[in-house]
């Protein structure tokens, strides 16, 4: 899914310097956490929505939007959080990908529709350190809850991958 | 309105008291993944509680919290199946209990993404990719303890003796669960029923472990009535709320 970016580009310019705060290599943006940037009159109302039901990191994040815009001059700001549509990893951008890659994290391999699968056999996930495919799934539920812990058998590193959601 | 509002509280209440429940489990894992993965789990579940409690609260009006709803209430007004808040045991008793909650939560958000209640709807639709999780990890640790060693193997036919008569409570209907269902907000438990059943089979089969013969099921979850380990674990999470009421931080 594309964001429309057309529309007050000024705002999302601001909003792309909010890093996340777990993986803080990644911008708001890349994550695909935005959903909308709107004006009602001088109310700015910018709509989020969570990755994980229970993360942890909104409020931080909703906080650094307000200090980043307000920063910028916007005065009044509301922020909204939907849950609907339910962000999935397909909206990460493909920057967002990369950068995930450099920082050491195995970025999300399929498509998330073959998610309800339940036994399906995972995909070989592309170790980050030296690209093997020789890798094997250590846990399932990693150091926050949008990640799985891998092990490299080729390079015998340990590495996060950012499950497909 | 007020059934609606005691429906979305009920609703909060299981994955509020698992929830609670299994952050027992914080730093005491048997090897660290399976601490941080029950920790996640965890967080997920009291996720979902507190996106149910925040409609619940709105839902009520007159100033409530969704902290309020979480913290304040006597054990009465609790709706949790009784499963859920029973003590954790060892970690396959964790995992069994976990397992025969998760069956039927995958089962009942998938139904219940079809409500015509929009905010639930949205709600059941985001947890579900969670709890999709949730059960695969469940399921997988159920069928290697129960075909795994001799001790594991008999902890786990121990465990699934002492659970089993919980595991009627997701299907008992009473009013509420009836009127909602008719206004089209809840799903029909009968029509799940047989999925879940059919996956606890499944699983249970390959895990070698025998479901037992009794068909003597527990009640009271629905009605407030709870086993004797509640009081305990809202003595706990109540705790700052009640020494110090109104507290925020």
């Amino acid at each position: 899914m594309v964001i429309e970016l057309k529309q007050h580009p000024e705002v999302w310019s601001v909003l792309e310097k909010v890093a996340d705060p777990e993986v803080p290599v990644l911008s708001i943006l890349d994550l695909g956490i935005v959903r909308d940037v709107n004006f009602e009159d001088d109310q700015l109302e910018i709509t989020i929505t969570p990755t994980y039901t229970g993360c942890p990191a909104m409020n931080v994040i909703a906080t650094q939007i307000r200090m980043e815009l307000m920063a910028a001059g916007y005065p009044k700001i509301s922020i909204k959080e939907v849950l609907s549509p339910a962000w999935t990893t397909a909206w990460m951008s493909e920057a967002g990908k990369q950068k995930l890659k450099a920082y050491g994290i195995a970025p999300p391999q399929e498509d998330s529709s073959d998610k309800t699968a339940l036994f399906s056999t995972p995909k070989s996930i592309i170790c980050p350190q030296c690209d093997s495919t020789d890798t094997e799934m250590v846990s399932q539920f990693g150091s926050t809850a949008c990640k799985s812990l891998y092990k490299c058998k080729s390079c015998q590193e340990p590495f996060d991958y950012f499950k497909c959601h | 309105m007020e059934q609606k509002f005691q429906y979305v509280q009920r609703l909060a209440d299981a994955p509020l008291i698992l929830g609670q429940r299994l952050c027992e489990w914080c730093g005491h894992g048997p090897i660290l993944e399976q601490d941080i993965a029950l920790s996640n789990i965890a967080l997920d579940l009291l996720g979902l509680a507190r996106n149910l409690l925040q409609y619940a609260a709105e839902l009520k009006g007159e100033g409530i919290s969704e902290d309020d709803l979480a913290f304040s209430r006597p054990e009465k007004e609790y709706q949790n199946f009784l499963l859920c808040e029973l003590e954790n045991g060892h970690w396959g008793k964790t995992i069994l209990r976990q397992f025969f909650f998760d069956s039927f939560h995958y089962f009942f958000l998938n139904e219940l993404k079809n409500s015509k209640d929009d905010r639930l709807k949205a709600i059941a639709e985001k947890s579900l990719k969670e709890v999709t999780y949730h059960l695969r990890f469940s399921s997988e640790w159920v069928i290697r303890l129960g075909d795994g060693t001799e001790e594991s193997h008999a902890k786990m036919q121990e465990a699934l003796n002492e659970i089993w008569p919980f595991t009627g409570e997701f299907f008992q209907v009473d009013e509420l669960d009836l009127l909602m269902e008719k206004q089209g907000v809840a799903p029909n438990l009968n029509s799940i029923q047989k999925s879940v059943q059919q996956r606890v089979a499944e699983i249970l089969t390959q895990a070698t472990l025998e479901i037992p013969e009794g068909t003597w099921m527990q009640k009271g979850g629905k009605s407030g009535v709870h086993t004797e380990a509640m009081g305990f674990l809202l003595a706990e999470m109540q705790f700052m709320q009640r020494a110090y009421p109104n507290m925020q931080w």
